[in-house]
């Protein structure tokens, strides 16, 4: 067998051939950025290569003085005779898979990724290859999502129950991704929606972006001493228990997030209540997906990978668990923060 | 089974008492009877015994599944609880409309329990099939042999009342004793009849404020009546068609416990209430609370006990006289009455003598001999005030000497060091806020070895989460604290601080609801110049 086509340095994933990294996790010269997720954008890369739908978010996070190049999905660049190209990952707002060509080896590296389609992005694609880098932040079988509709109809309703209490809101989700996503299923015939201002400036990209969302307020535009009973506030989970929240009076809080899945998750969380809704595939679509890739070879990073790799290897695939800084592992605050 | 999965589900969603309440009260607003009495069985503690051993209940749902067993154990080991683990691993699969509870609980689950290990298997999977996820994980929990609720007898006594608008003390009644799960018993118990069949049938119990404000604030001395505030447990005596019954106030038949109170009821004519308090007695005193707490723990005495521990019934309050209800009459009326039942000489029964003073100097000087005299202080009731339900501001108040105790529930439980170190011994308490617990003190001293067992048992068994060393358990168990110093503080969340605190005892029989509110807490503080 002759080179593998990538490798995993200190750096992080490396593609020898075309000479670049895939969310490096130190400084490289050449990074292409699966999405614009905390532990996958990091700073202090000489370049990036993102999505053009990414790039909005991406230039938020990183900040002005970066040197982002976008490309669509789709559209192929070759570097030292290596095809490289993102396809759509479905996770967030410009998520990518990124395809790479070499010598007739393909290899697909997934990023995060999620294959229920909604409307904040553009809906993951299979991609045929004989390798697949795939996550596996969900990788048991006890991960089994509802559809998403179900959640919305489920957080609509927790919402009006709210409202009828004289309560207000407070649903908490990390402020790239799963906000929009939790915007994008409410009711704005229900109430007054209101940004923390962490979720704000994202929002504001996805919809220059081109995503469709409810139309929402910031928390500084309500005057005075507004009535918050009726209203719905998305925020980050670090918000929860802060001075902040003590401006909407009495409120009831929610928090959206694969982990809540598990009663001891929701029981843990100082929340009201748990909505389980997640931007990562769960354990049938994990393995569907990586069934749909025909790929010979599977190697799994951050979530279960160990469990996941056994599994598949049962069944019959080459597969192996991949050691990255990806921090997709504890079911806790911080692994909410950064993973989802 | 749907509607109570969806019950069971919901009242797990929440820590918030009201909306547990409200859950319920919904639910036994629609369900039918049939199955409405079986969920009222189930959250009364008659736990369905183990129908299907675990390790099959696993080997099955992983076969299910499509999983291998040691990723069964994997989630197993991600979840903590076999039946979670059964539902979610089996995803949505549910199959139309399931069986109704009374079913399940008559027919399915007695099945399953006598038929063989094949048979077991062939129907367990079928259910498992044919109900949705929160079904599944109902079902797991009811022929595991670990159903639990995370409501009290009280709370569904509550729903129950609210259901039905039949007051919370009839209910209660109506839930004693044996009966069986049938929808003829649910509609009686929600039968708004409530006089005539229910003889045994007690009043709800008039409760008092600690006192907040200055004494000068209640006006002219005249207008009050004063008694003390004693330290045994507070009951009512029933006699009505020749049957006497004594309550406490956590609404338990506690007649069999105290055969010399339950033998006052001979000397009183039918249609009698009194309100007043079972106290441990010795030369012409109350003996302190801790002697009184060996009767406590006894469903049924011996001799030996009785002349250890003889006890007295102290009457301040009449309720019902000759079948006539007269809690609307004025105290002074009542205590005319009172006087009149008590003067008869009745073996055990004494009344709650007034305290009687010139002027609110005099009174508060009475009330620093209460120590000596085993009380816990002073009780004020306007004289012109009725017997009213609850804890209403203002007609009474009670006044006691100590400030340093307080009525706490147990929240937290960690292990002990030394010769301790395998027991639970050191806890964490919380007092009420709002309909929130906050955590105001932690105490690792006071209880006897065997009280030290028995919350220790109590603790295993009633273990919501562990972390690491420390144990949440479900707030139910009330303890009495005692401080050597108790002040305000805006350091601390509870906005309490305490100093030495140790637990003076274990209040067996106060409900979690009657632990100490932190407003009361300080406002007794503020009146203690605290
Ligand atoms: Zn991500
Ligand atoms: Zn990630």
């Amino acid at each position: 067998m002759g080179k593998e086509l990538l490798t995993v340095t200190e750096r992080g994933i490396y593609c020898e051939a075309g000479d670049f990294f895939i969310d490096p996790w130190r400084p490289v010269d050449r990074a292409i950025v699966t999405h614009a997720h905390s532990d996958h954008a990091r700073w202090g890369m000489e370049r990036y290569l993102c999505s053009d739908e990414s790039l909005l978010v991406m230039r938020r996070r990183l900040g002005d003085e970066a040197k982002i190049d976008s490309v669509p999905y789709g559209e192929v660049l070759t570097w030292n005779g290596v095809k490289v190209s993102l396809h759509p990952a479905g996770h967030i707002l410009g998520s990518a898979q990124v395809r790479v060509e070499h010598n007739g080896q393909v290899a697909v590296v997934s990023g995060d990724y999620k294959t229920e389609a909604d409307t904040t992005c553009t809906p993951f694609e299979p991609i045929k290859c004989h390798l697949f880098v795939s996550e596996s932040t969900f990788g048991l079988p006890i991960y089994r999502w509802s559809p998403q509709e179900e959640v919305y109809a489920d957080v609509n309703a927790w919402w009006r129950s709210n409202q009828a209490q004289g309560k207000a809101s407070l649903l908490l989700g990390y402020a790239l991704g799963k906000s929009q996503r939790a915007l994008s299923g409410l009711n704005p015939e229900i109430g007054p929606i209101f940004l923390h201002g962490a979720v704000q400036g994202l929002t504001e990209d996805y919809r220059a972006q081109g995503v469709q969302l409810p139309p929402t307020k910031v928390i500084g535009e309500a005057e005075g001493k507004f009535d918050w009973s009726q209203a719905m506030i998305l925020a980050p989970p670090s918000a929860n228990g802060t001075p902040w929240v003590r401006r909407f009076g009495d409120h009831s809080t929610a928090f959206l997030s694969g982990w809540m899945a598990i009663r001891g998750a929701r029981r843990r969380r100082a929340v009201d209540r748990g909505f389980v809704l997640s931007d990562h595939v769960d354990w049938p679509s994990l393995l569907s997906a990586i069934k749909a890739t025909e790929a010979e070879r599977v190697w799994v990073t951050h979530g279960y990978s160990a469990t996941v790799v056994r599994y598949l290897q049962e069944q019959g695939l080459d597969a192996k668990v991949l050691e990255t800084e990806f921090e997709g592992e504890q079911d806790d605050a911080a692994v909410e923060e950064v993973s989802e | 089974m749907k509607r109570f999965a969806e019950l069971y589900a919901a009242i797990d969603a929440t820590n918030k008492t009201t909306e547990k309440v409200q859950a319920m009260v919904e639910y036994f607003k629609s369900a039918p009877p049939e199955d409405a009495v079986w969920t009222v069985a189930l959250f009364t503690h008659r736990r369905p015994k183990r129908a299907v051993n675990s390790t099959r209940m696993q080997t099955w749902a992983a076969e299910m599944g499509g999983i291998p067993n040691w990723l069964f154990g994997e989630c197993y080991d991600a979840v903590g609880d076999l039946g979670e683990t059964i539902s979610l691993v089996l995803g949505e699969s549910s199959l139309g409309e399931p069986a109704p509870l009374h079913e399940w609980m008559e027919q399915r689950l007695p099945e399953l329990a006598r038929i063989p290990e094949e048979q077991q298997r062939e129907k367990l999977t079928q259910y498992w099939r044919e109900l949705d996820r929160a079904g599944r994980y109902a079902l797991n929990k009811l022929i595991g042999g670990s159903f639990r609720v995370g409501v009290s007898q009280e709370l569904v006594i509550r729903a129950l009342s609210i259901a039905s608008e039949v007051p919370a003390p009839t209910i209660a009644h109506r839930l004693m004793g044996d009966w069986r799960p049938t929808p003829a018993f649910f509609q009686a118990l929600f039968d708004g009849d409530t006089q005539g069949s229910n003889i045994s049938c007690p009043y709800p119990f008039c409760l008092a404020h600690s006192l907040e404000s200055s004494l000068l604030q209640l006006g002219s001395i005249e207008d009050w009546h004063a008694d003390w505030k004693w330290d045994g447990i507070r009951a009512q005596l029933v006699r009505r068609d020749g049957q006497t019954f004594v309550w406490s106030r956590g609404e338990e038949l506690i007649t069999e416990r105290f055969p010399e109170v339950a033998d006052i009821g001979t000397w009183l004519s039918d249609g009698t209430v009194l309100d007043g308090e079972v106290l441990a007695w010795q030369d012409d005193k109350p003996r302190k609370f801790l002697d009184l707490q060996k009767r406590i723990g006894r469903k049924t005495v011996g001799k030996k006990l009785l002349q250890e521990v003889p006890v007295q019934f102290v009457a301040f309050d009449i309720l019902e006289l000759d079948g006539v209800d007269v809690r609307e009459e004025p105290l002074s009326m009542r205590r005319a009455k009172l006087t009149q039942v008590c003067d008869a000489n009745i073996p055990n029964l004494r009344i709650s003598p007034t305290v009687t003073a010139e002027s609110w100097d005099d009174l508060a000087a009475i009330r620093e001999t209460a120590r000596d005299r085993n009380v816990e202080g002073l009780m004020l009731k306007r004289l012109d005030s009725p017997y009213l339900v609850g804890r209403k501001k203002g007609l009474w108040w009670k006044w006691k000497i100590d400030p340093l105790t307080v009525d706490a529930v147990l929240i937290y439980a960690a292990r002990g060091s030394g010769k301790r170190a395998s027991l639970y011994t050191d806890y964490t308490f919380g007092v009420w806020d709002g309909d929130k617990l906050v955590s105001f003190a932690k105490a690792y001293s006071g209880l006897s070895d065997e009280e030290i067992r028995k919350v220790d048992a109590w603790v295993r068994r009633n273990t919501l989460e562990k972390f690491g060393p420390v144990r949440t358990v479900t707030p139910e168990l009330v303890f009495e604290l005692a401080f050597e110093g108790i002040q305000l503080s805006t350091r601390h969340k509870s906005g309490i601080a305490v100093r030495f605190p140790r637990i003076a005892r274990w209040r067996q029989d106060k409900p979690k609801e009657e632990a100490d509110r932190l407003s009361d807490i300080k406002a007794m503080l503020l009146e203690n110049g605290g």
